[in-house]
């Protein structure tokens, strides 16, 4: 992944242009499930950061997803019908973006208490901030309250979908092989002996949330504008296990096992649409057999660590 | 007086909430992980007592004390049953794994039993209404009305706390559930049958949450296969609250949560973010005291 990082990301925004340019001809329906593939790559790949390679469990991803959607889509509503046609592209990009760092802003919120907290005490207060984050949703007026926001103007491409997937993978890939970001695994593997090694762990995680709620909020952004409605409802807890089990699934800290568990778990619903009452018993016998059977993840084909992840 | 009353609404609320988080802290003292399952033992505890009702019915005298205690105690032992088998079937074969794997587990386990039971062969999704198992019955004291589910509520909770407190502290399993949840591997070595109390925590957590479920749904207008998910999100606050792994703390916890929301929930202002809460005061909380209120901090020893 590290060799030539950049030429792949290159590459795969190209095919990502090349596609959408012929999209005209694919049929809608598999359209849209391959920008839900996209969705669901940058959600599971951000998530990996935090819970994979830093080993800090969260549960709250659907809360910093929820944050760049509403923000996305509240300002593209609102400036849509004053921008020139033309803009509209520049629009949705300024919006993708703020969307994201609006959540990266509520990812700091988040990492910060994690300073203190660890294991299951961390899962439970990332839980309760994504639970939050939904109920003041729920409850705002400018956002629609519990109707949500529609009539959302339907920006989401395939190019945007894969180009912001390919920048996530790229730049969380090319994160933790770098130098610097050795100091994720350190922290993930040892917090005291990260310290001792002059690597502040608070300083890590804080980073791993930012930069992980930052994609969370550009793929909430996506779905916004892929979707046109935005209910608060969507964004529950539920919602974040669906993203940590693509990560499990994929193998904690694997980024290229984490984009193949998105891609299964997203294709495998609508396969199994036929026996749609069946479908969720299936998944749920899903992920206790693979703990039973495969615990380090389906796609995980060298282990890492020997040791437990989120320890202590 | 109105204060009184929401007082004593918090109380019935507060019991509730920490006879679900009893399970969840037991759990974690013996096994170290969050039983995301027990939510669903709860909703299955009140599904038991749904349909013993009507065959409770034909023996015992219908809405009577007598019959509804035998309900209890029966759908109690099922649920004990159905906990216990849970441990064996799912988290026993994971006993030496990372805790992030039973976790996940766990979280399966529950998404197995929901959906299993919103099937239409089980369950059914819809919501049914709840048999009245005890006569309704209200006190005026003064200015105030008490329902006699809201005495209820709490004397069952002081009754089964007291029990709990004794079987943990004065009887020999309580002892070795005591020595497991303080080091499993000494434990083991002075000759405790670790699975056994596993076994044993789980059944006794499982009978306390279907005797939750029971009280829950009584005062709900109905049961469906998700009604446990809000009351054990709830439970597990408090558990965290209270200190995970602490007995008295999830009691604590509970009774603390209860009072709270009934309170923030009558507040004009914030009576919409009602759900919002009980975790904006965890959060605050677990800020000032990392370990919960009465959860000991322990220094990471390298």
């Amino acid at each position: 992944m590290q060799l030539g990082a950049k030429r792949w990301l290159f590459a795969a925004v190209l095919v990502a242009l090349g596609v959408s340019a012929l999209s005209g001809h694919f049929n809608r329906f598999y359209l849209g499930v391959a920008i839900d593939v996209g969705i669901s790559i940058i959600l599971a790949v951000s998530l990996n950061l935090i819970n994979g390679y830093t080993g800090q469990f969260s549960l709250g991803h659907a809360g910093f997803m929820a944050v760049g959607g509403f923000t996305a889509a509240k300002m593209t509503l609102l400036l849509a019908p004053v921008v020139p046609e033309a803009a509209h592209p520049a629009l949705f990009a300024g919006s993708l973006f703020v969307g994201g760092t609006v959540a990266a802003l509520a990812g700091l919120t988040v990492g910060l208490p994690s300073l203190r907290l660890r294991g299951d005490y961390l899962a439970i207060v990332t839980l309760g901030f994504g639970e939050i984050i939904r109920v003041i949703f729920q409850t705002s007026e400018t956002f629609g309250a519990a109707t949500g926001l529609t009539g959302i103007p339907k920006f989401t491409t395939l190019f945007w979908t894969w180009s912001v997937a390919a920048l996530t993978v790229y730049v969380v890939a090319s994160l933790v092989n770098s130098t610097y970001g050795r100091g994720f695994l350190c922290v993930h593997d040892d917090e005291v002996a990260a310290s001792a090694m002059g690597i502040s762990p608070t300083r890590y995680k804080v980073t791993a949330f930012v930069i992980g709620a930052f994609f969370a909020g550009m793929a909430g952004a996506l779905y916004a504008h892929h979707k046109q409605v935005l209910k608060p409802d969507g964004f529950d807890f539920m919602k974040s296990i669906d993203i940590v089990v693509m990560v499990i699934l994929g193998g904690m800290g694997n980024t290229v096992g984490v984009i193949l568990a998105a891609v299964l778990l997203t294709v495998l619903p609508i396969l199994l649409s036929d026996i749609a009452e069946y479908r969720m018993i299936l998944y749920s016998l899903l992920i206790i057999g693979l703990m039973l059977a495969r615990p380090q993840g389906l796609f995980n084909l060298r282990r890492r660590a020997e040791r437990s992840p989120a320890a202590n | 007086m109105d204060w009184l009353q929401q007082l004593i609404n918090g109380l019935a609320l507060g019991s509730i909430y920490a006879l679900i988080a009893l399970g969840y802290t037991m759990v974690y003292g013996v096994l170290r992980f969050i039983n995301f399952a027990h939510s669903d033992v709860l909703m299955l505890g009140a599904f038991a007592a749904f349909f013993l009702a009507p065959v409770v019915g034909t023996i015992f005298p219908a809405q009577s004390y007598l019959g509804a205690a035998v309900i209890v105690i029966i759908a109690a032992a099922i649920c004990a049953a159905i906990g216990m088998l849970i441990e064996l079937l799912a988290y026993r074969p994971l006993r030496n794994r990372p805790k992030l794997t039973v976790l996940i587990t766990a979280i399966g386990v529950s998404l197995f039993i929901e959906y299993t039971c919103q099937h239409k062969a089980v369950f059914g999704a819809r919501t049914r209404p709840f048999p009245k198992l005890i006569p309704d019955h209200n006190f005026h004291i003064g200015g105030i009305v008490i329902g006699n589910h809201d005495i209820v509520v709490p004397v069952v909770t002081a009754l089964l706390l007291a029990l709990l407190w004794l079987i943990v502290q004065r009887t020999k399993i309580g002892m070795a559930m005591r020595a497991v949840s303080f080091n499993p591997q000494a434990a083991a070595l002075m000759g405790v049958n670790i699975n056994r109390i596993i076994s044993f925590t789980f059944g006794l957590g499982s009978a306390l949450a279907a005797v939750a479920g029971i009280l829950y749904a009584m005062k709900s207008p109905g049961i469906e296969p998700l009604m446990g998910i809000q009351p054990g999100l709830r439970a597990f606050i408090a558990a965290v609250l209270g200190g995970i792994g602490n007995l008295p703390g999830a009691a604590l916890g509970g009774l603390l949560l209860g009072l709270l929301e009934t309170i923030a929930g009558g507040i004009p202002g914030i009576s919409n973010y009602r759900d919002g809460i009980a975790f904006a005061i965890l959060i605050l909380i677990l800020l000032f005291r990392p370990a919960g209120l009465l959860g000991e901090v322990k220094t990471e020893k390298v």
